[in-house]
């Protein structure tokens, strides 16, 4: 059977996939929908959602579009979320094939750094790395990977370990090969699925914590965050919690979206390994 | 000589990926009280399935055509009170985190009306009766502490550990070593003997199953192709794949037998 | 209990390897970071320019990075932390005074989400496929995708702010004299929420683990053979298959702690717990860099010992821990 027809057969992964798809509009259309600066005063000051046609999610304590400030609020979780665990899968990838395929003292060496970065609690390094450096987009990144790459770290290790007794490493070692070049043209190929299904729990797991970062202050301060917004919200709590609301369930969607969609993919793949 | 079981037309079909199977088609078979029957055939023969029809343990996704009736008794026989049934795989069939003892005294407990103590109590002589060395000991031990032979031992002892009517044994010797193997035949020769069981033994192993059984019956396909006395299936055997299978034996007496291999269904 | 010793010993020299490894990361952090332990103490209490030089030189920052990371060691295994700037004091009593509410906080929600959650795994998992299997798989889900934060914000608004029927932060009232059980239960209505929000997460992961464990053993041998035995379905489900199931959750309990600790900073600067979490985010608001990293290295060194108590909690519930070696 086809595997995309496969994907839509189980309606969680169709439900995950339109959440996506729409995220992923909103993300694209945002400069063209608001082009202008999201952040610019756009009306009175806390008008509720649902009331003017031109504001339909309502204003914040400085009359800001709502509406603009989730759609681009959506392009910084994307591009947050996306690029930490990019970087995340890859360095975790990198580790891990040269753990596995040296062996030894490298080996060791590696996982108990490993080790030592899965001891220390991810959020407080992410925290203590952007205090550090400063607050930007591509630092905020840096520190969401610096605690996401683990796990992909000993997925990679533990495949590697059972990839390079095979066969084609033996005989690539046999034609003179420069073993990093096995290690990363003949092993690391192979030993990519199983890592790269962990990347829906990364790319949802990165998102939730750049919000939280952002929640507390620490994301890019020239850009419209989800996690910003809940913030902001939360000094009129009482009188307007829809302005924290609403970003929530925003969030809440598409790390759900991303969930679901990343289940489909592994259950479709998985169908069809254990078919052929 | 009473019936204890009677099997009519029995079919059953596994549900596979949207392909059916069928695992027996229209068996009947009948198995008095007391007697010792063994049912031969490769792996995929459906013989096991058999066993765990009769034992009601077929899963939800299969479906059955045909009776399994118990003349005699009122109510259908309760698994454990019963039957006892001895799997293939002790490794397997035994709870990794639960001590041999209670895995036996559990039995005792659901089916006696035992206390937890007398439970334990009972299980330490099952343990005896199954010639465990030091009850005492094995009775708090896990089953990664014993060997495969003695754990099934304690599969077995937990299989009796209810005084069955009906003790049936799914190639409860083949995942072990020859020696322990014929030990554990005549395990089961004996504690049948003793408690007046009925048997039935299924087998890919017809030497095996000769010494054991009174019957035999020959499985192919989910087909019943050959049901007789002992002697008269292995001195006489009228159907050609039977006379196969004796040849393929009697050639490779000592050695393991080239269906082996596979695992049963 | 010698397989267990065996397993403790390992793992402690293991812990003490990651530890330092930790200690150097902090120290590198530390060496990038603005300012020094020199400008942190001058800027709370005061001092001139000859003092500053006179006190790099006493405290030796004046010498080689490898000298200055000896030193930094040496004060640590003398539980030296260094000091505060933003408190004027020691950071280890600062820590040492935050800490209980955060291991409170924890505690609490470490029992709520393993507790309910195992037990709502094994109700869904017990019919592997009805319909409460079900809604609770996608249920879980949902949850499970809820950022803590925001989870806190909206059971403020529904329970503290509209109901009034749980205070809306702080971890006790304030000046309300209480004593004694009083107290314990004045406490425990601060915690209701903040535990909840931590906890409720935590609760939709483990909910799933139970649950995802348990439809694996239902395939396992030994679930057939106990069918067989004619054991009830309640003594099925509990005694085998649940038991069976819940080991790798004992486990997840480990590797989660590290999850839950960055989990607590933003619980506890939602409902303003003064612990360990609200502390760091003190300490990132006044920049004080080595106050962060003295609540990193606890941090490290608590993960380390609750992982510790995992293993002994998993050797004594897995009787297969330590066997291969054993007889090896």
């Amino acid at each position: 059977m086809n595997p995309l027809r496969r994907f839509l057969g189980t309606p969680e992964a169709v439900a995950g996939a339109i959440i996506l798809i729409a995220l992923f509009a909103m993300a694209l259309t945002a400069p063209l929908i608001f082009p202008g600066d999201p952040q610019a005063i756009a009306g009175p000051a806390l008008l509720p959602p649902f009331q003017d046609w031109l504001l339909p999610l309502g204003t914040d304590r400085l009359g800001r579009d709502v509406t603009a400030e989730l759609f681009h609020g959506a392009r910084t979780s994307l591009a947050v979320g996306l690029a930490a665990a990019a970087a995340a899968l890859v360095i975790g990838a990198v580790v891990g094939t040269l753990a596995g395929f040296a062996g030894g003292l490298v080996d060791e060496v590696l996982m108990r750094v490993t080790d030592a970065f899965q001891t220390v609690p991810s959020f407080l390094l992410a925290l203590a790395f952007v205090s550090i450096v400063g607050p930007s987009l591509g630092v905020v990144v840096a520190a969401i990977a610096l605690g996401a790459w683990t796990g992909p770290a000993r997925v990679a290790r533990a495949e590697v370990l059972s990839i390079r007794e095979r066969d084609f490493v033996a005989s690539a070692r046999v034609i003179g090969m420069h073993p990093l070049e096995i290690a990363f043209r003949e092993v690391l190929p192979n030993a990519l699925p199983p890592v790269l299904a962990l990347s829906s729990v990364i790319v949802a797991a990165a998102i939730l914590t750049e919000a939280a970062l952002s929640f507390l202050g620490l994301g890019d301060p020239n850009r419209v965050t989800w996690g910003g917004m809940i913030a902001e919200g939360r000094a009129v709590l009482r009188t307007a919690p829809f302005l924290s609301i609403v970003p929530g369930i925003a969030l809440v969607l598409t790390v759900l979206g991303v969930y679901l969609a990343g289940e489909g993919v592994v259950e479709t793949t998985a169908v069809r390994r254990s078919l052929s | 000589m009473t019936v204890l079981l009677s099997v009519r037309d029995l079919t059953v079909t596994y549900r596979r990926d949207g392909s059916e199977v069928a695992a027996l088609k229209h068996i009947s078979i009948d198995v008095a009280a007391g007697e010792r029957v063994a049912i031969i055939g490769e792996s995929g023969s459906g013989k096991s399935t058999l066993a765990l029809a009769i034992a009601g343990l077929l899963p939800q996704s299969s479906r059955i055509e045909g009776r399994i009736d118990w003349p005699g008794r009122n109510h259908a026989p309760i698994g454990g009170r019963d039957i006892g049934f001895v799997f293939q795989d002790p490794s397997a069939s035994l709870d990794p985190v639960m001590a041999v003892g209670k895995q036996i005294a559990e039995v005792a407990h659901t089916h006696l009306g035992l206390g937890w103590s007398a439970a334990y109590a009972k299980a330490k002589t099952l343990l005896e009766r199954v010639r465990l060395p030091d009850p005492d000991v094995a009775l708090r031990a896990y089953p990664h502490q014993l060997s495969g032979g003695q754990k099934q031992r304690v599969a077995i002892a937990a299989a009796i550990a209810a005084g069955p009517k009906l003790l049936i044994a799914d190639e409860a010797t083949s995942a072990l070593d020859t020696i322990v193997q014929a030990e554990i035949a005549a395990l089961i020769r004996q504690l049948v003997a003793e408690d007046g069981m009925t048997l039935l033994f299924v087998s890919h192993d017809i030497a095996l199953a000769a010494e054991l059984a009174e019957r035999i019956a020959v499985f192919r396909h989910g087909d019943l192709v050959e049901i007789g006395t002992t002697a008269q299936v292995v001195n006489t055997p009228r159907n050609a794949y039977t006379r196969a299978l004796l040849d393929a034996h009697l050639g490779l007496d000592a050695g393991p037998m080239p269906w082996r291999t596979g695992t049963p269904a | 209990m010698n397989r267990a010793l065996t397993l403790i010993r390992r793992r402690l020299i293991g812990g003490i390897f990651v530890l330092l490894i930790v200690v150097i990361g902090t120290f590198l952090l530390l060496e990038t970071a603005p300012g020094d332990a020199v400008d942190a103490y001058i800027a709370s209490t005061g001092g001139d320019a000859g003092m500053i030089e006179l006190l790099r030189h006493r405290w030796g920052l004046d010498q080689s990075v490898l000298t200055r990371l000896a030193n930094y060691l040496w004060a640590l295994l003398h539980l030296d932390l260094g000091q505060s700037v933003t408190f004027s004091r020691p950071i280890r009593d600062v820590i040492l005074e935050r800490l209980p509410n955060t291991l409170l906080l924890m505690g609490s929600a470490t029992a709520l989400s393993f507790g309910l959650g195992s037990a709502l795994g094994i109700y869904a998992g017990a019919r592997p496929g009805s319909v409460r299997d079900r809604f609770l798989s996608i249920g879980s889900l949902a949850l499970y995708a809820v950022p803590g934060f925001w989870l806190g914000l909206v059971l403020i608004i529904v329970f503290a702010v509209d109901l009034r029927w749980f205070p809306i932060g702080g971890i006790e009232s304030i000046a309300s004299g209480k004593t004694g059980l009083d107290r314990a239960v004045d406490i425990a209505r601060h915690l209701v929420l903040p535990v909840s929000a931590l906890g409720f997460i935590y609760l939709a992961l483990y909910l799933r683990m139970m649950r995802a464990g348990m439809a694996e053993v239902w395939r396992q041998d030994f679930v057939l053979a106990a069918r067989a035995k004619g054991l009830s379905r309640r003594r099925i489900v509990l005694a085998h298959v649940a038991r069976n199931a819940l080991l790798p959750l004992v486990t997840m309990l480990g590797l989660q702690s590290a999850q839950m600790l960055g989990g607590s900073v933003v619980i506890e600067s939602v409902f303003s717990v003064p612990g360990l979490g609200r502390l760091a985010q003190e300490a990132v608001a006044a920049r004080d860099i080595p106050l962060l990293l003295g609540i990193i290295l606890v941090s490290a060194v608590m993960v380390i010992v609750i992982n510790l108590l995992v293993d002994i909690a998993y050797a004594v519930l897995d009787p297969r821990v330590g066997a291969s070696e054993a007889s090896a």
